[in-house]
Formats: C-alpha cells, structure tokens, sequence
C-alpha cells in the first residue's frame, strides 16, 4: 500500500511539475543556473572515475585473459564495448545519483522545512514546477554531454594504462576499440542516460519536495534520494537493455 | 475581508480546530492569539490555503476560496502577502532579487520598473544599502523587514504575518511591530497576525481572537479584552505579574 501510495503521489507531483510555467524566461535562466550546478560542477569526478575505471578494465583484460589463442584487439574492444554500453550510462548515472541527487534532495528538502516552498505557493507560484522542472530539463540535456566525456575518458584511461604499462601496443588498442564498431551502442547508451537523468532528478526531487520534520529529515530524505535512484535506475536500465538491444 | 465559516480541521482523527465562525476586518491589525500548539498557525494556513480544511469555508471579499479554480486561486495568491516565522527568504537569492522575485514572476513591468518598485519597498522597511547581501549575512530583525518587504511588493490586500516576534529582542519586536501597523494603515490591507507575545498585543492589535481548545473562544478589540473576565483569557495573557499590574493601571484599579 505505502508503495503505492508513492508511485500515486510522484507521477501527481510530475504532472504539477510539467504544467504551464508562470515565467518562461525565469525558468530558462534557472535550467542554466542547474545545468552548472548539476552537470558541470560533476565533471571532476566523472572524469577521474572514467580515466582510472578505463585503465583498470584494460589491465584487468590483459591479465585474466591472457593467451595466444585470444585475438590482439580484444582489450580495445572489451574497453570500448564495456564502457559504452555499461560503465559510462549505467555506473556513472549511478555516481550522479550519489552526487546529484543527494544534492537536489537536500535543497528541496531544506526549502521544504524552512518554509520557503510555502512562500512560493502563497506567492501563486507553481513551487513543483519552478524547482523541479529545470532540473529535470537541466540534467536531461547536460548528463548525455558528461556521458560522452565518460566513454572518451575511459577508452583514453585504458589506452594509457596500456601504453604506459607496456602491457599492449598503442596500435592494437587503437584497432581494437575500432574493430567490429557499431554507432547504435553509442545511441543506446545516449537513450539510458536520459532516461537515467530524469530518474535522478524527479525521484530525488519527490523525496525533499515531500519531505516533513526538520534537518533530520532532510538528511534522511538524502538518503532516500539516493537509494531510491538506484532502485529505479537499476530496474530502467535492465528494462531499456531487452527493450534496446535484443 | 476575510470570512471564516464554520471551518473544522482535523490531522487524522485528531481534531484541531472545530466550528470556526469569524471575520477578518480590512484595514486592522487582526490579532489571533491562544497557547503553544492551540492551532492558530493551523488557522492561518488554512485561511490562506497550505493545508485544507475538514470542513467549512473562507471568503475573501465574499467570494469562497473553495471554490475558486486553479487559475482563480493562483490570481487571488498575488494579492496576499505573508510574513513567515523563519522569515522564508530564498537563500540563494540576494536581498534584492528576493524582493523583485513575485515581481518578476508576476508583474507586467519593465526591470527598472521592478527595481524601483523594489527599492520602494525595501526603503519603506528601513532596509538601506543591503541590496547585494545575501539573508544569511542578515541579522534575524533585518530577515524580518526583508520578509514584509517581498511580501509588499505586489501591493497586497491581505497581509499574513506568522510570529513576526519570535527570536527578536524586545526593541527590534517594537519596530517590526510598529512596521506591521503602519503598512497596515498605508496600504488598507486586512491583516491577520499569528501571536502569542503579549507586548504586541497590546501595542498594535485592533481586534483579538483568543484560539482555546479548539474552538473560538473569545474575540473582541484590545479595550474589550482589558475589561473582559473570560477566566481562560485571563489566565492565558494576564498570567504573568507585569501583565496583571498593566491590566489593574488600565482599568484604573
């Protein structure tokens, strides 16, 4: 029943959310102000996780299946496939919903509880839309960007593990990440990151916009946030591979 | 004006509020007053529409707040201004942006227009030269006529004030109290004030409510209160020594 009672309430929360904005303008310069907030200021940590995840899953490669009977572009290309199909949508969006969530959760949560979502709803303000919304837009268009920055990282991180460990040549990697190469993994992958963004951004909005108490409940709603986001995230994503790929 | 018809309120099967009947006079200092967790921040955010009622009804200027549509009660929003405890200033907004904010949401005006009207509001609280301060660099007096400055902006008929005291020191509670009556007076607003400090009471109240086990249970102007023998009202604002020697002066005892 109480799961029920959540599913109900997010999607009504969504459709105050996606209703008509008061104040276009002000909700285009918001989205920006997020974008930053939400997609630029992650680009540190998605690029170290993506630089260092590259070069592990290329030693790991290289060590555990190490014969002569194994073709020379095989580390490339396990590089390539497993950071595009997996590691860049799935385990970073799981990141961001670490790192972005908790941070939308306990915003919302805070205004929450400090009374400043019912300052906006006195003022006439639609409080759903005029927090959530941009933040939705916002972390739908930028996370696609720091996803394509992941899977360059990744595949640059491997490349650079390889070289520099002398474990596999530069121009086997390089044929490797090109062999056998079909564009719709990448389209596949750009798909899930959307899909994973609006998860990130509207499950963790849901719990601080519905958060009650003080800052314990803030921190808890946090925590939620980013359980929840996984869940879903984990669920969407097992999900969008059958309906994506077989 | 404000009408209250028989509004009921419940939390559950906890009742907190039963048979609500009153009025909310235009141009006065409305006072409700009652004891910690009586309701009466319950009454005012069912007057203004944050929590619904149980039953019953509010009218402003006669026309029912339940019944009003989405659109019609987003457009009687913008003709109320509200003064929360915590203040409720945007923190990642300086002073100015959050006075311009329901301007700049709502008003048909050009920029210039918006910060005149701004710097109108904040010159009228005595708020000078803070424009790009932020409310966490503001004292709590200060938060205080920042919070009454945005909710002047939109030139409101309606003008809630939630605890305007609390955490201040006795002077700084006397300016934000004389501030409440004076843009009262000014701009004819029906104000409706959410107390339980008794110096405002007595310095600015045109009319008293007295919230007391859930019901209504007095109302009357500050001259009526003084001589009123409502044994629960007593006790609840004569209680202390001060209050009971000011009451004896008052009556001429």
């Amino acid at each position: 029943m109480g799961l029920l009672f959540h599913i109900g309430q997010y999607f009504m929360l969504l459709g105050e959310v996606f209703s008509k904005p008061e104040r276009r303008s002000v909700y285009w310069r918001r989205t920006v102000e997020e974008m930053e907030l939400l997609g630029v200021k992650s680009l540190g940590i998605v690029a170290l996780l993506s630089l260092f995840m590259g070069a592990v899953i290329a030693i790991q490669t290289k060590t555990n299946i190490d014969s002569p009977l194994i073709p020379f572009y095989v580390v490339g290309f396990t590089v390539r496939q497993s950071t595009i199909l997996e590691f860049s949508p799935t385990i970073i969006s799981l990141i961001l919903a670490g790192k972005v969530g908790s941070t939308i959760a306990a915003e919302i949560g805070s205004m929450r509880v400090r009374e400043q979502i019912d300052a906006l709803d006195i003022m006439g303000v639609n409080s759903a839309g005029y927090l959530i919304l941009p933040k939705i837009i916002a972390t739908a268009l930028i996370n696609p960007f720091l996803i394509m920055i992941s899977m360059f990282l990744s595949i640059f991180g491997g490349w650079m593990a390889g070289v520099v460990t002398g474990i596999i040549s530069s121009e086997n990697y390089i044929a490797g990440v090109q062999w056998d190469f079909d564009p719709y993994i990448v389209t596949y992958a750009l798909i899930k990151t959307v899909v994973f963004a609006v998860i990130i951004a509207t499950v963790s909005a849901y719990h601080g916009y519905y958060t009650r108490g003080g800052t314990r409940e803030v921190g808890i709603s946090s925590t939620k946030a980013v359980v929840y986001s996984d869940v879903v995230i984990l669920i969407a994503n097992y999900l969008l591979t059958q309906l994506l790929l077989l | 004006m404000i009408e209250v018809r028989g509004l009921w309120k419940s939390f559950g099967n906890v009742e907190v509020l039963q048979d609500i009947n009153t009025t909310f006079k235009k141009g006065k200092v409305n006072q409700v007053i009652g004891k910690s967790g009586s309701g009466k921040s319950v009454l005012a955010k069912c007057i203004v529409g944050l929590t619904p009622l149980t039953r019953g009804e509010v009218l402003y200027n006669g026309e029912s707040f339940q019944a009003m549509d989405k659109e019609r009660r987003k457009a009687l929003r913008q003709e109320i201004g509200m003064l929360f405890q915590s203040s409720a200033l945007f923190d990642s907004l300086t002073v100015l942006e959050n006075v311009m904010f329901p301007l700049r949401m709502f008003a048909t005006m050009s920029v210039p227009q918006m910060r005149e009207r701004a710097d109108f509001c904040l010159h009228r609280v005595n708020i000078m030269g803070q424009d790009k301060k932020y409310p966490a660099e503001l004292s709590g007096g200060m938060q205080k006529r920042v919070g009454i400055a945005r909710a002047i902006a939109m030139q409101p008929q309606y003008l809630f004030v939630d605890e305007p005291n609390s955490g201040l020191d006795p002077q700084t509670s006397i300016v934000i109290d004389n501030l409440i009556r004076e843009i009262t007076e000014e701009f004819n607003t029906t104000t409706l004030v959410i107390t339980h400090d008794m110096n405002s009471l007595m310095g600015i109240a045109d009319e008293v409510y007295f919230i007391h086990n859930k019901h209504l249970w007095w109302q009357g102007t500050r001259a009526e209160l003084v001589k009123s023998d409502n044994r629960e009202l007593e006790e609840f604002i004569f209680a202390g020594s001060l209050m009971r020697q000011v009451r004896k002066a008052l009556r001429g005892e």
